[in-house]
């Protein structure tokens, strides 16, 4: 709030000051209503404190006085000074007692020819009686002690004590609760609500909660006087002071342009089990309802959607749907922005907002050709026909290209590869290259005659594996056993049997009638030489 | 509290819909000069046209996005009698630099003899598939078996509602307590023709659409019809557009009572009615949550209206079409969260035959 009051100050331009100040204002008045609720609604506070809490929270929002007080110490001469009188009585309608004193006997020390009257004053300041935190004594006793003590204020006044000097005079009429007097003072208490509360402390000191709205209405009369009418925030009061709760609710909804503030309120007081001992039966759901509305609009910024997910959260019946309505919805501009979405959905098990969302990040990712992206996020989503779908492509991918993209991803795919079939497979023939690459010949043809014997391989692919097999059947030390190269024999011919698989028609077959010719012809040569050596070795002693 | 922004959508002719994207960043116009553009929101908050194409023969009447999971997918149904499907394809760097996008025409849909008034995608969880309506009165469901491949579709339904079709809904409620329900609206200005908004269940065992509710009550024609986002509800709510905005609330009547294998009995409720337009209401668009309702009429505003804890609807902001706001909105101050929240649904267009209103 003061951060808001220096930058209104130090803005450069009208307008951006304008707006800080009204914001700054806003702040203010929600503070002033809150403030006012704690004392009415939570404290509860009974006749006697009541009017204590009220004089503090009078205190606290109305703060002119500080600076003026500032400027007047701070002078060469105090009590010369302009603005000294109007902050005696500022003190005085603040019912700041001892404050009050010190000025006046400043004033004492600078013209002694008012040195006395200000000494009794000083005094009545003194004895007046409150009612002290920690204090045994009754209401009926603060009561009694006050009536003599105002009587006393009295007699002064009828006396003239303070004839002489208009000031002092002033001073003991307010001190009297006399209303005349405190309305002259209309622009030192600057509204009507501190108008209430020194009228309350000079005239009813012991007011029951009861009776607030009694004098707050007069109080709002009086200091309008018939020239304005009241404004959304004496309204506010006025409900507040009448222990409407659903007024103020009400009024607040109104007059304020967002959700937060009455969302908060209504938490608060709902929590105090306040809204229910009102008579509201529908004072849970009313919280929740605000609630809602709040973290509704949350949602449509940026980055406080962030907050709104833990408002949500506290929603028991309705929030949970919102949420999951609400976080589909986030535009995933970036993805950060996009795995912090789905962290908040895994949190709390929300598997179908999880699938969907990665389920459309991956289809972007395929539509530009991002095919690791793609394929991540079908891991992420569950979705086993998708991540059939992306595992097809990169071997679509590998037979054009001769190369795989992302290997990275797919090395390192893990338990996930078991998602779907197709990407198992694309996993397990990544790691036949990679046995290749490293050498290690005899387990990567077992692999390589694995994926095809256990049908893991699509058929469409079986010829693509036979022709890698090739460079295996070529070695110069026997890779293959005799039993697999049967295997493999086998495998080409079902593949060239000459009869289409279900399913899965061949137009390359067809197209390709040479290259393919070409190509059986050599695995078929390499297959014999192969069963020929894995056989000579097999029958051979070991050793050799 | 409401910001207005215009664009200037450079449409040679009046402009018959808008409509947001899933995420409420990308919105596509379509208009009677045949064309269709799609403009996408920048990080700064301002739209840019990053394609403007011709899509039919005739006037486009409306236009309508996929969800997501399916891709960047339109359809558009036109005065030519046809619907079409677009897909976005994602084009070369030098279109990107330029800010372009460029959309292919995926399939025509050339069953319907008339008019095609509107087309709808069904909710995510039904697959990919989409409902059209004409002025012949047929409703037509379509699917597309194969979500990567959009140009094959097939009919799957064709309803015959009897009447005009102007408009139609699906019920996006995904609870598996509630079979696929499109609601139907009529514009038949022909005095046989009674009740105007239709209801149409899918049954389960007959692998049909059959008529389950005849909104008894809307005799006017209607122009819009839109059923409410389900919070969890067991009830529906409907929103129509005609010559005012109405609200209804179907609750299913337990399936014993009624005859089993059947459609859904529903009772029918009115739970408001706002002739606050004065005049002809054109489009009904419910937000996320189905917590407010906009509304748009021939006296050039949009209304939203939003029920409160006690379930009493009230207007809670006008905006005229020109942006500036209306003076003595009533509680404006309990005005929604921003516009943004609501954008992805808020179809805010004014239509043109009648009002004879250019969106600017």
């Amino acid at each position: 709030m003061e951060e808001m009051h220096q930058v209104a100050i130090a803005a450069k331009d009208p307008a951006s000051g304008r707006q800080f100040s009204s914001q700054v204002s806003i702040l203010s008045a929600m503070e002033l209503i809150w403030n006012l609720c704690e004392i009415l609604f939570i404290e509860v506070a009974p006749a006697g404190p009541l009017l204590l809490h009220l004089l503090d929270w009078v205190r606290l929002h109305v703060c002119e006085v500080d600076s003026l007080s500032a400027d007047v110490l701070g002078s060469e001469n105090p009590s010369k000074h302009e603005s000294f009188w109007n902050l005696v009585t500022v003190l005085v309608l603040q019912g700041r007692l001892d404050e009050a004193r010190q000025m006046l006997s400043r004033e004492a020390d600078a013209s002694p020819t008012s040195a006395g009257m200000c000494r009794i004053l000083g005094d009545l300041m003194r004895t007046m009686p409150v009612l002290s935190p920690g204090n045994t004594q009754t209401l009926t006793e603060l009561e009694l002690k006050w009536q003599h003590w105002h009587e006393e204020c009295e007699r002064h006044l009828q006396d003239g004590t303070f004839a002489s000097s208009p000031h002092l005079e002033s001073l003991c009429k307010i001190m009297l609760g006399d209303e005349a007097a405190l309305l002259e003072q209309k622009k030192l208490l600057s509204n009507w609500y501190h108008f209430l509360v020194t009228r309350l402390l000079y005239s009813h000191p012991t007011v029951k909660p009861m009776d607030l709205y009694f004098y707050a209405q007069s109080s709002l009369d009086l200091f309008l006087g018939g020239e304005s009418s009241p404004e959304p925030l004496d309204n506010i009061l006025m409900a507040a002071f009448e222990f409407d709760i659903h007024q103020v609710i009400k009024e607040c909804s109104i007059a304020l342009s967002n959700w937060w503030f009455v969302a908060h309120l209504t938490d608060l007081l709902d929590h105090c089990k306040l809204l229910q001992s009102h008579n509201l039966y529908f004072g849970s759901n009313m919280r929740e309802f605000l609630l809602l509305e709040y973290a509704s609009g949350l949602f449509a910024h940026h980055s406080l959607w962030q907050l709104g997910v833990d408002y949500f959260d506290y929603c028991p019946e309705l929030g949970r749907v919102s949420l999951e309505l609400h976080i589909e919805r986030i535009p995933l501009s970036t993805e950060q922005k996009a795995l912090k979405v789905l962290r908040v959905c895994e949190q709390r098990q929300m598997t179908e907002q999880v699938r969907s969302i990665c389920k459309i990040l991956a289809m972007k990712a395929v539509r530009n050709n991002r095919l690791g992206s793609a394929l991540s996020w079908s891991i992420r989503a569950k979705d086993a026909a998708f991540a059939t779908l992306v595992s097809d492509r990169f071997l679509r991918d590998y037979c054009e290209r001769g190369c795989f993209s992302d290997l990275d991803l797919i090395d390192n795919l893990g338990p996930a590869m078991m998602l779907s079939d197709r990407l198992t497979f694309l996993g397990k023939y990544r790691e036949f290259h990679r046995l290749y690459g490293e050498k290690r010949f005899v387990d990567a043809a077992s692999l390589l005659l694995s994926l095809m014997t256990s049908q893991i391989a699509p058929r469409s692919f079986w010829m693509t594996l036979l022709t890698d097999a090739l460079p295996l059947l070529e070695q110069k030390q026997v890779i293959f056993s005799a039993e697999q190269t049967y295997e493999l024999m086998r495998c080409l011919e079902d593949l060239t049997s000459g009869k289409p698989v279900c399913g899965e028609p061949d137009p390359q077959r067809l197209q390709d009638d040479d290259v393919e010719t070409t190509k059986v012809e050599m695995l078929r040569l390499a297959l014999a030489r192969n069963l020929a050596r894995s056989i000579i070795k097999e029958g051979s002693l070991e050793g050799s | 509290m409401f910001v207005a922004r215009s664009i200037a959508a450079d449409h040679k002719d009046l402009i018959h819909d808008v409509s947001f994207d899933f995420h409420g960043r990308r919105m596509a116009t379509c208009s009677s000069d045949q064309s269709v553009k799609v403009w996408d929101k920048s990080e700064s908050g301002d739209w840019h046209c990053t394609a403007s194409w011709k899509t039919h023969s005739g006037s486009v009447w409306r236009v309508t996005w996929a969800h997501p999971e399916f891709g960047q997918v339109l359809a558009s149904c036109s005065f030519d009698r046809t619907a079409a499907v677009w897909e976005e394809i994602v084009g070369e760097s030098n279109d990107k630099l330029r800010g372009q996008s460029h959309w292919v025409k995926r399939t025509t849909l050339v069953d319907s003899r008339t008019s095609v008034t509107d087309v709808k995608f069904a909710p995510k969880h039904m697959g990919l598939m989409l409902a059209t309506c004409s002025a012949d009165g047929i409703v037509r469901v379509y699917e597309a078996p194969d979500v990567m491949n959009l140009s094959q579709w097939s009919l799957q339904h064709e309803i015959s509602c009897k009447l005009s079709c102007s408009c139609i809904s699906w019920n996006p409620s995904s609870s598996r307590a509630h079979p696929p329900m499109i609601a139907v609206g009529s514009d038949d200005s022909s005095p046989n023709a009674m009740a105007k908004a239709q209801i149409f269940e899918y049954n389960e065992n007959t692998r049909k659409y059959a008529k389950a509710e005849t909104l008894m009550t809307v005799t006017d024609p209607v122009h819009d019809i839109a059923f409410a986002p389900n919070l969890g509800r067991s009830f529906h709510i409907l929103a129509i557009a005609t010559k005012d905005v109405r609200i209804f609330t179907l609750k299913p009547v337990r399936k014993e009572l009624t005859s089993s294998g059947g459609p859904t009995k529903f009772e029918i409720h009115i739970v408001a009615q706002f002739d606050n337009h004065n005049s002809q209401v054109w489009r009904v668009s419910w937000n996320i949550t189905g917590t407010v309702l906009a509304s748009s009429g021939d006296d050039g505003c949009v209304r939203l209206w939003k029920a409160n804890y006690m379930d009493n609807w009230k207007c809670t902001g006008i905006l005229k079409g020109n942006g500036s706001p209306v003076s003595g909105s009533s509680q404006q101050g309990s005005s929604n969260p921003p516009l943004g929240s609501n954008v992805p649904n808020l179809q805010n267009s004014l239509n043109g035959s009648s009002a004879g209103r250019k969106h600017s």
